[in-house]
């Protein structure tokens, strides 16, 4: 349940958005699944609807749209841009980039060069794209 | 876009009483066994006390605990594996005995996902081994964590003490409190100063073994050191 404490920061960080934005009612989150990370949807979202029966009513029935993003690499190397679907991890390798993705430099490499010396330019992680409330 | 862990770290410290960064900045003066020993000598003083390797590339806590065998529990985040009475967190869990080539966004955001998901619960102390310098672990750092003291170590050197010296005018800069300057004399087995730690021959026997670090001179010395200023 590793998913529970990344769908508490997306609750606590769209609350912090409505006193920012000083939103009497939060409406919808809308949310991206990086592709390396991996996260279990329902295991977020099972997280997500947990977490609000005891969150500020503000937020207590918004909808939590998710939307994926392909990870992308680049090499700084020999600057080639590959996907994860080019790269080789082993189960493992890929659970421990569950937890912190950083781990891909220790366990992919440029499908060319062979460097871990490589840029993420997207599909990381848990990011929110977007809130949509009242005022 | 918004990055939502940031929003949770200030929570995941909230029973966290004090959060102390054994900081020094030269590299190879002794903070890991500083940082590992420190929480050794609070768990055997009764405090609870968690320990966080922050240095990435160059993670060695695990080694003088002898930490073996061992994987942080999923529960709502990542629950710290207890080693010897102390709540161990490091990268070292996850890279398999490789290693961890990290450029300073990554070390940001590698730190974050560490802090927003690690469940440390109610501490009396969190030590952080903190990397050699001020750099982007100390910045993120003292910027993610408010309530975080810095013990800064040093050793007998004019280099040492120069950079020693700029590096304090900047935390003082940053409004960090410094808990204390401790030295670690790696050549002379003579006290050289109030918190000094003379040189221990019998140091590098005991690393991997808890027991014996505890025994050593080198944690004598510092317990007396921990009892003046914590």
């Amino acid at each position: 349940m590793h998913e529970w404490a990344l769908a508490d920061s997306v609750i606590t960080s769209a609350l912090d958005f409505s006193k920012k934005e000083k939103l009497k009612k939060i409406s919808q989150v809308n949310i991206v699944f990086g592709e390396l990370q991996n996260i279990d949807k329902e295991i977020f979202m099972f997280a997500i609807e947990e977490l609000l029966k005891s969150a500020n009513k503000i937020i207590s029935s918004s909808k939590f749209k998710i939307s994926n993003e392909s990870a992308k690499f680049k090499c700084k190397v020999c600057l080639t841009e590959f996907t994860l679907n080019q790269v080789k991890k082993t189960e493992d390798e890929a659970e421990y980039i569950h937890f912190i993705p950083e781990m891909a430099h220790t366990y992919l490499k440029c499908p060319k060069c062979k460097s871990p010396d490589f840029d993420l330019i997207a599909g990381r992680g848990v990011s929110i794209k977007s809130i949509k409330g009242d005022k | 876009m918004i990055d939502p862990r940031t929003s949770v770290i200030k929570k995941r410290f909230s029973n966290i009483k004090r959060v102390i960064a054994v900081t020094g900045w030269k590299g190879g003066i002794g903070k890991s066994v500083t940082a590992s020993m420190l929480s050794l000598i609070l768990s055997k003083k009764g405090k609870t006390c968690g320990l966080l390797d922050l240095d990435f590339t160059g993670a060695s806590d695990h080694i003088i605990l002898g930490a073996k065998d061992i994987f942080p529990e999923e529960k709502n985040g990542i629950i710290p594996p207890d080693v010897h009475g102390i709540k161990f967190m490091s990268i070292s869990f996850f890279s398999e005995g490789k290693a961890v080539p990290l450029r300073g966004n990554n070390i940001t955001d590698a730190i974050i996902e560490m802090l927003a998901i690690t469940q440390w619960g109610k501490l009396d102390y969190l030590i952080i081994d903190m990397p050699p310098g001020i750099n982007d672990t100390a910045l993120d750092v003292i910027r993610l964590i408010e309530k975080t003291e810095v013990l800064a170590l040093t050793i007998p050197s004019i280099i040492a003490k120069d950079v020693l010296d700029r590096s304090l005018e900047l935390y003082k800069r940053l409004k960090v409190s410094i808990v204390g300057i401790i030295e670690n004399n790696l050549l002379h087995s003579k006290k050289t100063g109030a918190n000094s730690i003379p040189y221990d021959d019998k140091l590098e026997a005991s690393l991997g073994c808890p027991n014996k670090l505890l025994k050593t001179k080198f944690a004598r010395s510092l317990e007396k050191i921990a009892t003046d200023i914590l």
